[in-house]
């Protein structure tokens, strides 16, 4: 049995993915099928995701176990249910509270990453010796990175109108930018492209066998 | 009230989170790890206010017969059989309502929520993003038309990092004499992407986390409050 249910699947699976292929013929009812299934199905697996990943770990299996030790975990759950007031016109300022202590927290832990890996980090990371190797290609780069991100935070830098000669290492920032974007795009069209491949590649291998 | 207390509640709680990163001693650091499971908690249940709203709007949709309302109720049936079968029998190694189902284990080869999973979404979102292939390449061409000297950087070093990761590009450059082999494409990609790119991305890194520690202060210290809502 499980066989053919792994048949059936697979036939699921080529079903799912020539609906959302046929968009690239035109907008029609089998992609509109497979779009929205493909909403609903990751809202529910999001849902089953949390309950199993957070909500039971943290709480419920928690206060399950051993309810009168872990009495303080009503004051979470209970601004978790405050939280669903959002959905009631009426109650919903309710909510601010939780999300108060949701923002406040999740702020301070962005403020103290951002501050700490992106901002200490990368600074120190490039004040380095641009002349420490002997490697002319690896000098020739050092240089580039500190030129280039000071440079890029330059072209950054809104508070001042960039007029004159203020305006050249802003417009060396950007050079790195467009590089760097370009670069990106590289990486994107590669990711998006090696994607397709599986597709393909499940389609003639796992569902036709015409490859092995 | 309504206001005044959650400001202060953001307050507390950012200015916990900050102090106990410079003091990590008791109480300091028992009562930021409790604040951090409460946080899990009640990320928790805003992502279960995320989807029953995404739930209100497709019944709102069903319920007046809009436009098109066949393909809301799709969706609508699509997340009950996702979480009925994944609150039944569970997912992966987590027991469901009616235990791990190995009944319907040996039928189906695994849970049905990883059926559903390996065979319903995990096509969908592959093929939804390797659609993406296709119109990237319209993209490019409009990205890549040569009109300025930065268009003209752009697609230079989108070109040479996608050959340079492609076999075909290796192939392209390979007879390069291995003294001038900075100029061989894979060599050429892998110096755009540690120099270049890293100078940029470090650039935009550092300009972001500026703006996000300015932000995250305004939330702590009360004076960005439009999370808030209007005054009701």
């Amino acid at each position: 049995m499980p066989d053919i249910m792994n048949t059936v699947g697979i036939w699921l699976g080529a079903f799912f993915t020539f609906a959302i292929f046929s968009f690239l013929y035109k907008d029609n009812p089998f992609y509109k099928l497979a779009e929205q299934i493909f909403v609903g199905l990751s809202a529910g697996y999001g849902l089953i995701y949390i309950i199993y990943a957070a909500l039971m770990p943290n709480l419920f299996t928690k206060l399950a176990t051993d309810f009168g030790g872990n009495l303080i975990l009503l004051i979470p759950f209970a601004l978790g249910i405050m939280m669903i007031t959002r959905m009631v016109p009426k109650i919903q300022w309710l909510s601010r509270y939780p999300l108060s202590i949701v923002i406040g927290t999740s702020a301070a832990i962005s403020l103290l990453r951002f501050l700490k890996s992106d901002l200490i980090a990368q600074v120190a990371a490039t004040m380095i010796n641009p002349f420490a190797t002997k490697v002319p290609s690896e000098i020739v780069g050092n240089l580039m990175l500190i030129i280039g991100t000071i440079c890029g935070v330059y072209f950054f830098y809104f508070s001042k109108k960039q007029e004159g000669i203020a305006k050249i290492p802003s417009k060396i920032g950007v050079y790195f930018l467009m590089v760097s974007f370009g670069a990106t795009f590289g990486y994107t069209v590669m990711a998006r492209i090696s994607l397709l491949i599986g597709r393909l590649e499940f389609l003639l291998k796992d569902w036709l066998h015409i490859i092995k | 009230m309504k206001r005044n207390i959650p400001l202060i509640l953001a307050f507390l709680a950012g200015l916990l989170m900050i102090v106990s990163e410079f003091i990590p001693h008791r109480p300091f650091s028992n009562m930021v790890e409790t604040l951090e499971e409460w946080f899990m908690i009640i990320a928790g249940f805003s992502i279960v206010l995320g989807l029953a709203s995404l739930l209100q709007m497709n019944y709102q949709k069903i319920s007046t017969k809009a436009e098109n309302w066949g393909y809301h109720l799709a969706c609508v049936i699509a997340f009950a059989v996702m979480v009925i079968i994944g609150a039944l029998w569970g997912m992966e190694d987590q027991p469901g309502l009616l235990g791990q189902g190995e009944k319907i284990i040996s039928w189906l080869g695994k849970k049905p929520f990883d059926y559903t999973y390996d065979n319903a979404l995990v096509p969908l979102s592959a093929t939804m993003f390797s659609l993406l292939a296709f119109f990237i390449a319209s993209a490019a061409y409009r990205a890549f038309i040569i009109r300025t000297f930065e268009s003209n950087l752009l697609m230079i070093s989108a070109v040479i990092v996608i050959l340079g990761r492609t076999g075909f590009g290796t192939m392209l450059t390979s007879w390069i004499p291995e003294n001038y082999r900075f100029w061989q494409l894979p060599v050429l990609a892998d110096f755009i992407m540690q120099y270049p790119n890293t100078a940029a991305q470090r650039a935009i890194l550092i300009s972001a986390s500026l703006g996000i520690i300015g932000s995250s202060l305004r939330i702590i210290l009360g004076i960005e409050r439009s999370y808030l809502g209007g005054d009701k």
